[in-house]
């Protein structure tokens, strides 16, 4: 006890304190991340196999022949599933044209072969996963809890109610009233090009899910105060009294006022 | 006056009444004013008729909204909040909005009434200007006008700034910035504000003192004096036969004035009525409680406030600078500087106008906007400087709508800020004076009927019309101020201020389309006579083209 005590002041404690600290958060965060890689669905040798060959011919040009990326686009190893299966699934990839960012289209592969490709870039190395049913049930989450979260996370990028939003140089965020719950989860959870990442660590699972709840909740509950005007906010109001409720006033003026001749 | 004795209750009650207050003079007297007819001069009264609406949904709403920022647990039907800690306003706001019966139409009504007083007052500010309505002897009625503008645009940022939402506490947050960028006193201003550092637990109170007492007082005085002086000085006309700069020509205050202007109310009403019906504005529920640290995307004040917003938008952020390690920052605190000087620019209109025309009598008729290119030129400079301005608060929103880049969006308006009123200038004025050209044209030589006829050996030639005299006159009967050159005051010297005068005058008055007169008007159908065409009496006769 002495010992330990004398030892306390001993120039080299302070690195060895730092040490241990930055050993328990790396082991920590460590621990949290690679708990996401908990996959969902189990693949299968053959899954990966077809996806290799789906791989190859759709997206090597581009991440190059074992996804270790060329200079028409990064590196897919360590992505995860949830990255393949968010990008085609939502239709950004493969890639059509070169922009600010990558567009949603129609997706062009089915959830087999979706699945499949995820399962090829999941073998390449850890990443997050396709998240499980049960964080997907907006049902089960609360949406109040999640409109804090979205407010503090989202919102400056999506806007509250997550209509939409410019970022720099012809990004934007986009409008999140028709994304699924488990695209939302893995635009969370591995954030698509401009998108900051939300892992567990930052975001739970069921965090995750209360997100999902809000946003599910905001964008179909019918609008209490009638049409909603895009809920973009004071500029479609703005727009809409001069376009229309002042327009209809100058009407009503010069009705009246032609009336009396 | 000598009545007979009244027999009804209703003849008696009124008897007693009048024998009392004497009030059936001033009604007679008032009721005898004339007011002339023309849509424009109805745009005043919308404001009026927005703020009596504005008056009765307020009353409404303070029944239930409690201006308090204790903290408390939502409790009430809307799920999305359920249990979110939040102020007594916010949280009284979504009961007026959920649970108080017809709580969320009112709200509403007021909100909608807020924007629609503001876009009634603009362009009832920009009617006047545009036809010179605020000359001699109604300088003071438009600098009270520019007050009721300023006062409104404080009336609507205190109100939307209650419900404590995050939306509205981010406009605070600018307007702490704002306060905090005034040199030297910044800070104190404002920890005065908001009772310590924002956002304190002070602010909501004092906006409520401001928006439903001091503010409304101070525009119902501003009001009742604005309307005090419009009877004072009788309403203006537009340029006609008949009317003149003694006279005012149009229909009674009583019945015709008064009916037609109860059942405009009404359908001002009805109309916001339905708006706020069938349509959502400031859902607060959508944006939480307020909370410092976030900030909503596409967040932007009601648009009499944004052309400020926008300012600030494209503002770079250089305007910031040290003296001996005292930092002085402009970069938020410009948007005051800007308001002063399109506020200043605007009252000192009227009297840098008189200056430079030295043009010191009243006028009751209206100019027609071509008719004072310059004038009309320098207002359509002013708008589209306010209205880059403004689109620039909603540049984010702009950007995504139309896939441009939210950078080169703010370039665009930077560039505009300077060149959209140059251009604005010169375009105006040029299409003024083409205007006045084409009215010339018109007396003289007719207008273009677009009937064809078929003249006896086969010609076919387009008829042209001759206006009546009535048509005539209001086309010509207009003042069109000249370049006054410098002129010696009685000693002889001509002062430095006259030379500067006469420089802006020639500046304002060099190019310049004179009315036709008499003569040029004699002389040209004069002309058409030597031809053998039937000239008519000049009023509605017909002549054709070529002579
Ligand atoms: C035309 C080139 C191109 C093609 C083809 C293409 N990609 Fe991509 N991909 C990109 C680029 C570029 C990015 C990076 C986008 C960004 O960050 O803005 C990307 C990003 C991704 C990402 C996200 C990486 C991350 O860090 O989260 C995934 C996953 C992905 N691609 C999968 C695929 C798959 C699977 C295919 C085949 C179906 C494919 N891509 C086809 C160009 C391409
Ligand atoms: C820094 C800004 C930013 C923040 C913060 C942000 N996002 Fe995003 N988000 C983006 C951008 C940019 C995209 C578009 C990426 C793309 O197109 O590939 C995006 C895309 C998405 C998508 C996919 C939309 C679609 O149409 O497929 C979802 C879902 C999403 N975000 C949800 C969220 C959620 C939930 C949060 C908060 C936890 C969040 N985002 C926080 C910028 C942001």
């Amino acid at each position: 006890m002495k010992l330990l005590a004398a030892r306390r002041r001993h120039p080299m404690a302070l690195v060895v304190l730092l040490l241990v600290g930055l050993l328990m958060t790396g082991g920590a965060y460590a621990v949290f991340t690679t708990n996401s890689t908990a996959s969902a669905e189990e693949y299968t040798a053959q899954d990966v196999e077809e996806g290799e060959k789906l791989f190859v011919t759709n997206c090597a040009t581009c991440h190059g022949m074992n996804a270790e990326g060329t200079e028409n686009g990064p590196g897919l190893v360590g992505v995860g599933a949830a990255a393949v299966d968010f990008q085609v699934g939502t239709g950004r990839m493969p890639l059509q044209m070169s922009g600010p960012q990558a567009q949603v289209k129609t997706p062009q592969f089915s959830e087999e072969q979706i699945s499949q490709m995820s399962a090829y870039v999941a073998s390449l190395g850890p990443g997050p996963a396709v998240p499980e049913d049960e964080y997907l049930d907006a049902s089960q989450g609360d949406p109040a809890a999640g409109g804090g979260l979205f407010r503090t996370n989202c919102a400056m990028c999506h806007n509250v109610v997550g209509s939409g939003g410019a970022l720099t140089r012809g990004k934007y965020a986009p409008n999140l009233s028709e994304v699924s719950e488990k695209h939302l989860y893995e635009a969370m959870q591995t954030g698509p090009q401009n998108m900051p990442i939300f892992n567990d660590a930052n975001l739970t699972p069921e965090q995750k899910r209360d997100v999902i709840a809000y946003v599910r909740e905001v964008s179909e509950q019918p609008s209490a105060g009638g049409a909603k005007l895009g809920s973009l906010g004071p500029v479609a109001e703005g727009l809409f009294i001069w376009f229309f409720g002042l327009a209809a006033v100058i009407g009503i003026t010069v009705w009246l006022s032609a009336r009396s001749k | 006056m000598s009545t007979a004795p009244a027999t009804t209750a209703v003849g008696k009650a009124a008897q007693f009444t009048e024998s009392r207050v004497g009030a059936s003079k001033m009604v007679k007297e008032f009721g005898r004013k004339i007011f002339p007819s023309h849509w424009s001069f109805m745009l005043g009264e919308v404001a009026l008729y927005t703020f009596i609406i504005l008056i009765l949904t307020g009353t409404f709403l303070t029944f239930w909204f409690k201006p308090a920022m204790g903290e408390l647990h939502y409790e009430g039907p809307y799920i999305p909040l359920k249990g979110v800690e939040m102020s007594e306003a916010y949280a009284s706001t979504l009961a007026i909005s959920f649970e108080i019966r017809g709580g969320l139409f009112i709200r509403q009504m007021h909100h909608w009434a807020a924007l629609l007083f503001m876009a009634a007052v603009s362009i009832h500010a920009l009617r006047i200007f545009f036809t010179g309505a605020f000359r001699r002897p109604r300088e003071i009625n438009w600098l009270i006008g520019i007050a009721l503008i300023a006062l409104g645009m404080g009336a609507g940022f205190t109100g939307y700034s209650l419900p404590d939402d995050l939306l509205s506490g981010n406009g605070l947050r600018i307007i702490d910035g704002l306060l905090k960028g005034i040199p030297l006193v910044g800070t104190y201003v404002s920890f005065f504000l908001f009772g310590g550092e924002f956002p304190g637990i002070d602010i909501v109170s004092r906006l409520y003192s401001l928006h439903i007492m001091i503010v409304p007082a101070l525009l119902i005085a501003a009001i009742g004096v604005h309307l005090m002086f419009v009877v004072i000085h009788k309403h203006t006309q537009w340029p006609g036969a008949g009317h003149t700069e003694k006279n005012v020509v149009g229909e009674p205050v009583l019945p015709t004035f008064a009916a037609k202007g109860g059942g405009f109310f009404f359908m001002i009403f009805g109309l916001l009525a339905l708006i706020s019906g069938f349509f959502t504005i400031n859902p607060v529920w959508n944006y939480g409680p307020y909370d410092p640290s976030p900030v909503s995307a596409g967040t932007q004040p009601d648009w009499y406030i944004g052309w400020m917003d926008g300012f600030l938008r494209i503002i770079p952020g250089w305007t910031e600078f040290y003296i001996f390690g005292w930092p002085i920052s402009f970069n938020i605190f410009s948007a005051l500087l800007i308001a002063a000087l399109l506020f200043g620019a605007m009252a000192a209109w009227p009297f840098v106008e008189a200056w430079v025309t030295k043009d010191h009598r009243e006028h009751h008729i209206l100019d027609r906007p071509r008719n004072n290119p310059t004038r009309t030129a320098f207002g359509m400079a002013a708008v589209v400087w306010y209205a880059v301005m403004w689109a620039a608060a909603s540049g984010d929103l702009m950007a995504v709508f139309f896939h441009m880049s939210l950078n080169d969006m703010i370039y665009i308006f930077r560039f505009l800020f300077f060149a959209g009123p140059i251009i604005a200038y010169i375009v105006t004025k040029r299409i003024c004076l083409g205007l006045q050209r084409k009215d010339r044209e018109i007396i003289l030589h007719g207008y273009e009927s677009g009937e064809i006829i078929r003249l006896p050996h086969g010609e076919y030639q387009e008829r042209h019309k001759v206006h009546t005299d009535h048509e005539v006159w209001a086309l010509s009967s207009f003042e069109s101020p000249e370049y006054v050159p410098a002129e010696p005051d009685p000693d002889g010297k001509i002062s430095k201020w006259e030379r500067r005068r006469a420089a802006i005058s020639k500046f304002f008055y060099e190019d310049r389309v004179a009315p036709v007169t008499k003569d040029e008007l004699d002389a040209a159908h004069h002309d058409h006579g030597d031809h053998g065409v039937d000239a008519g009496s000049h009023s509605g006769g017909e002549l054709p083209r070529g002579h």
